[in-house]
Parts: structure tokens; sequence; C-alpha cells
């Protein structure tokens, strides 16, 4: 390890609770739920000394030492493929993509494997699979995925991406606790976003799997959305307000088994629905909500779902480009104002 | 055609000797060196010649069509898995190919639990949500494969791995064929698992098929074995179809394993008789090559040579055992026959923990 590491690397102990960004609010989740349960372990490329690429897992070797957290070779499917059986005698892996991006070098252990391992024999896997996901910053086609919808058609995994510094450490300690397999998406651009810094509780928390949550009330229209396009429908709904439109938002938090009750009632409180997400809009996340909408409350709907994502295309490199293919708060605005036209 | 035989069969180690003249000069039997005591030379027998019967009541159940889905017979290379497996400790964990049933049986798995699998009944290992060995046992130590060959690699690593991690002494046996060392997963498994010197015995069954393709379209090595090299890890060859030698390569392994050595490759030269699955007729064989095989070597015959030659059992006991075999197959076929099939809505249960899947299509959303 350089000098230089070493004074970015943050080795002691996290503060219980206090003020933290969403990356530090990860890492308390994970050292405490390490420290109550000498079952869990993290596994993944560079995760030991160096701390992982974005630093999630600073400072838990020198703590829990080279048996709890374990540098793998270059090699996503014996990094799954190992959580698995690590899980089936007992223990609970959390295993690190180190982009998510890499998650399809795994592909074939996650679904086939770990997904369907309870089902077909009971054997329950509780692990955690997780990294940084998300574009936005620059990283090009192969640093800046956004992985939901390749999973969203397999049965057995469950999927969260948090927006805020709680419920990321409330939900990273849920999903260690959860007897099934769960994918953890960390949108990096959140990792160390000034605005989401906030003051967790001391006490030990959890944040449900399956529960959205509602981040703005408002009776004109929702914004379905999760991760960073959370932030994106906030500023939006903020903007709207000025031009006399109550905006609802709501987080999913979670993305499979998908919180359709509250998709449901708030598409009966505002009538109009937008879907708003980052992956690639053809067969996106949005589609299955909007699937869902029309079947289960068409009679409440006075406009058709819009859904607002990204271009179908892969994630470009060069700034102009990047933010061409992602959707923007105008973006939002503008699908926005036509919806409440309707 | 006799030519192209030959060539075939240049690779094992029978075939070897088949090179040299049609038949071998002298019946082939089994390596005299051994740790084996006469009552576990006995109980080996048992299992070997379980497994041969297991499999073909598993192709009568199949003629009948009371097995819905495939039937993959191990014929002519059951000496590999039951020789290996039968080294393992109770506290140890195997994870066999669908070729290796014997492994299973040795591992403690009844034939009713094999036979109600394969009928895709209620009361099967799977509860009808999985076909033939795919299933597992934690308290016996047995974890059913996947089709996706090699995955069961990097998972047994991870057992192995978990076991370390909470001070157990236990070590892990998997399977891999010379196809299934072709993939991705194999090499990220063993590779892993030899990094971090974790006790686990991959045994590669050199079978001269996967599905109909040979092995020289699978690989450019000469043996399988030669693979451990660039795993800096120990491999070894045994002839597959001696028993015994499979026995006493598989106990070797695990002791180094165990003593802190880590990961070893086993290869096992041996032969599938059958094809891939009942439904292959084995248009890709060159003709003669089977009999062969089952004429010069096949491991039952070569066992029972050596049991007598030793005076382990007579010919009278090895048959007592067969009938014995032949009242407990009948007696688990039946049970498993009796069994009912599962309840259809039971296909939406345990996804996840405790959770019901809801039906697919709603006619309540029409009717509203």
């Amino acid at each position: 390890m350089s000098t230089a590491t070493k004074k970015e690397n943050k080795q002691t102990r996290p503060a219980r609770g206090g003020q933290a960004t969403l990356v530090e609010a990860i890492r308390q989740g994970i050292w405490e739920e390490m420290e109550s349960d000498p079952k869990v372990f993290v596994i993944g490329e560079d995760v030991g000394a160096y701390g992982g690429a974005f630093k999630v897992t600073d400072g838990l070797i020198d703590e829990f030492g080279e048996g709890r957290v374990i540098d793998t070779p270059i090699s996503e499917a014996a990094i799954v493929g190992a959580a698995c059986g690590a899980a089936l005698m007992g223990m609970k892996p959390v295993a690190e993509f180190q982009f998510i991006d890499f998650i399809s070098a795994g592909f074939d252990m996650l679904t086939n494997y770990a997904a369907k391992c309870r089902y077909r024999w009971g054997a329950g896997l509780q692990a955690v699979f997780r990294g940084p996901c998300g574009g936005g910053v620059h990283s090009g086609p192969f640093h800046s995925l956004n992985a939901e919808a390749f999973f969203m058609n397999t049965a057995g995994l469950k999927m969260v991406e948090p927006s805020t510094a709680y419920d990321a450490k409330g939900l990273i300690k849920a999903a260690i606790r959860d007897p099934d397999p769960v994918l953890f998406f960390e949108h990096k651009k959140l990792y160390r976003l000034p605005r989401l810094r906030e003051e967790l509780p001391e006490d030990d928390y959890i944040v449900p799997i399956g529960k959205a949550r509602t981040r703005r009330e408002g009776r004109d229209l929702s914004i379905i959305t999760f991760g960073a396009m959370t932030l994106t429908a906030l500023d939006a709904a903020e903007e709207l307000e000025k031009e006399g439109l109550d905006v609802e938002v709501i987080d999913l938090r979670t993305l499979a088994p998908l919180d359709k009750q509250a998709i449901l009632d708030s598409v009966r409180k505002t009538s109009r629905v937008m879907v708003l997400h980052e992956a690639s809009r053809t067969g996106g996340i949005g589609g299955e909500i909007a699937a869902t909408i029309a079947e289960e409350a068409f009679e409440w709907l006075d406009a058709p779902v819009v859904r607002v994502a990204s271009i179908d295309t892969p994630v470009p490199y060069s700034p102009p480009l990047e933010e061409y293919y992602m959707p923007q708060t105008k973006d939002v605005l503008d699908a926005a104002r036509r919806l409440a036209a309707y | 055609m006799k030519k192209q035989r030959k060539q075939s069969q240049g690779n094992g180690k029978g075939a070897t000797v088949a090179a040299a003249a049609d038949a071998p000069a002298e019946k082939l039997s089994c390596t005299s060196e051994t740790t084996l005591t006469p009552e576990q030379m006995l109980e080996l027998y048992r299992y070997l010649k379980l497994t041969r019967m297991v499999e073909e009541r598993l192709v009568n159940l199949y003629r009948q069509t009371k097995v819905v889905g495939g039937v993959f017979r191990s014929l002519g290379q059951e000496a590999t898995a039951v020789g290996t497996a039968y080294a393992l400790g109770p506290q140890d964990f195997v994870s066999p190919l669908i070729r290796d049933l014997g492994a299973v049986l040795v591992k403690g798995i009844r034939p009713r639990e094999i036979f109600a699998q394969y009928m895709a009944k209620a009361w099967g290992p799977s509860g009808g949500r999985d076909l033939n060995i795919h299933f597992g046992n934690m308290e016996k130590g047995f974890i059913g494969p996947i089709s996706h060959l090699g995955d069961m690699i990097p998972v047994m690593t991870g057992v192995v791995l978990g076991a370390r991690m909470q001070q157990k002494d236990t070590a892990a046996l998997v399977y891999i064929g010379d196809g299934g060392m072709s993939t991705g997963a194999f090499h990220e498994g063993l590779n892993f698992a030899a990094v971090q010197k974790l006790p686990l015995i991959v045994v590669g069954e050199y079978n001269h098929y996967a599905y109909s393709t040979p092995t020289r379209l699978q690989t450019a090595v000469e043996n399988l074995a030669d693979k451990a090299a660039g795993y800096g890890i120990p491999g070894h060859i045994v002839d597959g179809n001696d028993i015994v030698a499979c026995y006493e390569v598989a106990r070797r392994a695990l002791e180094y394993a165990r003593g802190g050595g880590g990961a070893v490759l086993i290869e096992a030269k041996t032969y599938r008789r059958k094809g891939h699955a009942e439904h292959d007729d084995q248009r890709y064989v060159p003709e003669g090559e089977i009999d062969w095989w089952e004429k010069n070597n096949d491991p039952i015959d070569r066992y029972e040579r050596f049991l007598l030659k030793r005076g382990v059992a007579t010919q009278e006991k090895l048959e007592a055992v067969a009938a014995d075999i032949q009242r407990e197959i009948d007696e688990d076929v039946a049970w498993a026959e009796s069994s009912p099939m599962p309840e259809p809505e039971q296909a939406a249960h345990n996804v996840f923990d405790n959770s019901i899947v809801p039906p697919a299509f709603r006619p309540k959303v029409l009717e509203s």
C-alpha cells in the first residue's frame, strides 16, 4: 500500500451513526454487521488492503483480518460461486463487484445458481452481491451500468438501490440479514455527494426490503423512480412547484420484489404517472411498472403512463454525449408539463 | 474403421493395451496395492453394483414413460465416482455431475430418493421442482449439480472456504468432465481454490465424449491432469475403471489437501458406453469401440475378478449382494411409485423464504 493511498484511507472504525455520506453509511452498515455476527464476511477484488475501488470496505481488513476480508483473483464467477458455497455452509457473504458492469461475468452463477437454489431444493442462500452502478461520471460503456433490468426476469434475486445515506445503511443491514440473495446497487455518483450527508441514528436500525418511500407528497402527478434519479425527480418537483404543479416522488428503494402497493396508492392519488430511470428505456424496469399500473389501476389514470429513461445505446463517455444519453432535469420537466396538460 | 477406433482409444490407459492387440493379454483386474479392508471392499462392491442396477431400473422406468425427463447413464465409468467418493469422510462434501450417481449413493442418498426425483414425484427431495440428482442434502454432505457445467467448482470452493472460516475439518470432492473442463467457471473456481490452498479435490473424468464431441475437440492437452500445472497444484492420472486405484488416489489426495497442501486435480481415464442420454443413438462413435470397452474394460467385471482372485468374496457371495440390491430397488421403486405427483400450486411456493408468487395471469383484471 502506497503512502498516498494510506493518507486517503480511513482505517479506523467508523462512528456509530453521526454525519455520514452514502459511502460512509454503507461502510458503517457492513462494519456493524461484521462486528455483531462472526458469520458475515467480505469477498471481492481489491477489497482488502486497498479497501475497494470506492473504499466501501476500507479498514475492514485491519479490524477483521484476511480470514474475513478476502481478496480474490479477477474472477467474478468464482466470487459469486464461492459466496454461494460459503452461504450453503451457513456463512453470510457480502460480495463486491468492483463495478456493477462486471456482474455480467458472474451472471450465470447469479441467475442459475444463487437465484434457483432455494426453489430447487430448499437451500436458501443468505448472500449480498453489491457494487457501484450508474453513469453521469464520464466512465464510459463499461463502468456506468445500471443492471437491474438484466435480473428483473429472474425469480429468486432481490434487488435494492438506496438514494439516501439513511436508507443505504438500513438497507445494507437488511440485505445482510435477509435469508435470500440480494443484489445491492450503489450509485457511484451518490457515494460522496455532499448533498446526501445526513445525521444517522446511533442505534441499530434496518430499512425493510420491499418497501418504497414517498420522498415528496403531491396531488398532481407521481414520479416513480429510484437511485440517483430520485434527486433529479426532487429537483424537477421543486421547479414544478413554482409553476403550481404539486408533484409526488416515490423512491422505490427495492426493485425486486416491487412495492406494488406504494406504486398503486400513488397512482390512485394523482392519476398521472411518470416512471423515471437511468437504464435504457427499452426493456427497462419502467415497462414493468407501467404494465402493472395499466393492469391494476387503469381506471384511475387520466393520462398514459410516461417513461423517462436513457436512450437505447451503450453509455457514452464524452460529457456532451453522456448528458444527451441520460435523463436530465429538463427532460423530466418537459415530460411532467406534457403529462399535466394531457 | 479399425484404425479410427484405435486412434480414439489412444488416450485411455485401457486403450493403450488395446492398441497393442485387440484384447489385453491378461484380463484386467484392479491394483493390488490397497489399504482397503475386506469389509470395505465388499461395501465398495455393493455401491458399484447398486449404481449400475439403479440406472438399469431407471432405464426401464423411462421406457415405461414413468420417468418424464432424460436418463443419463454412467455405464462403464461407475468405478470413478464410487471409488473416489468412498474416500470421503462423513464431514466432507461431494458435488457430482450427472454421470456420478455412484458418488451420491456412497454419500448415503437412498435409491428411493433418486427414483422419486426422476419420476417428478412430490416425495422426491426437490418435490418435483428439479430433475435427477439436481438436489442436495447438507447433513449428508451432498450438493447436487446444476446443468451449467463448471459451476460447481466455484461453489465447492466456497463450501470449503466457508468450512475453513468455521474451523471445520471439511474437504470437498467435485467432479468435472473432459467437456466441462473447457468452461470459464471451472478455471475461475479451481484457480481460486489453488490460490487459497483450499482442500478441494477436482476429479476430471476423461470419458472420451462430451455429448458427441470427442475430447480432442475440447482440449489440446494430452492428459487432463496436465492442466494442473497451470494452477500450481498436483495433478494425478488414475485408471478410472480400476475402483481400487480410484479410491487410493482420492484417499491420498484428501490426505494431502487436509494437511494444508490445498487443491488437487485427479484425472480418471474411463469410457462412456452409453450416449449423452437415453435418446442419443451414438452415431458419432466408431464401430466396435463400445464393444471393446464392454468386453475388455468393464469396471464391475474387473472388480469382481479382483475380489474373487483375492478371496474376498465367492461368486455366490457376489450374487447374494446383487439379489439383496434387487430387493432394495424393488422396494424403493414401489415407494416412489406410490408417491403422488406434486400439487400444481406448489409451483408458486418458496422462490424466496416462505414466499408465494401470485399467478402470472389474473382474470380479475379483465373482470372489473
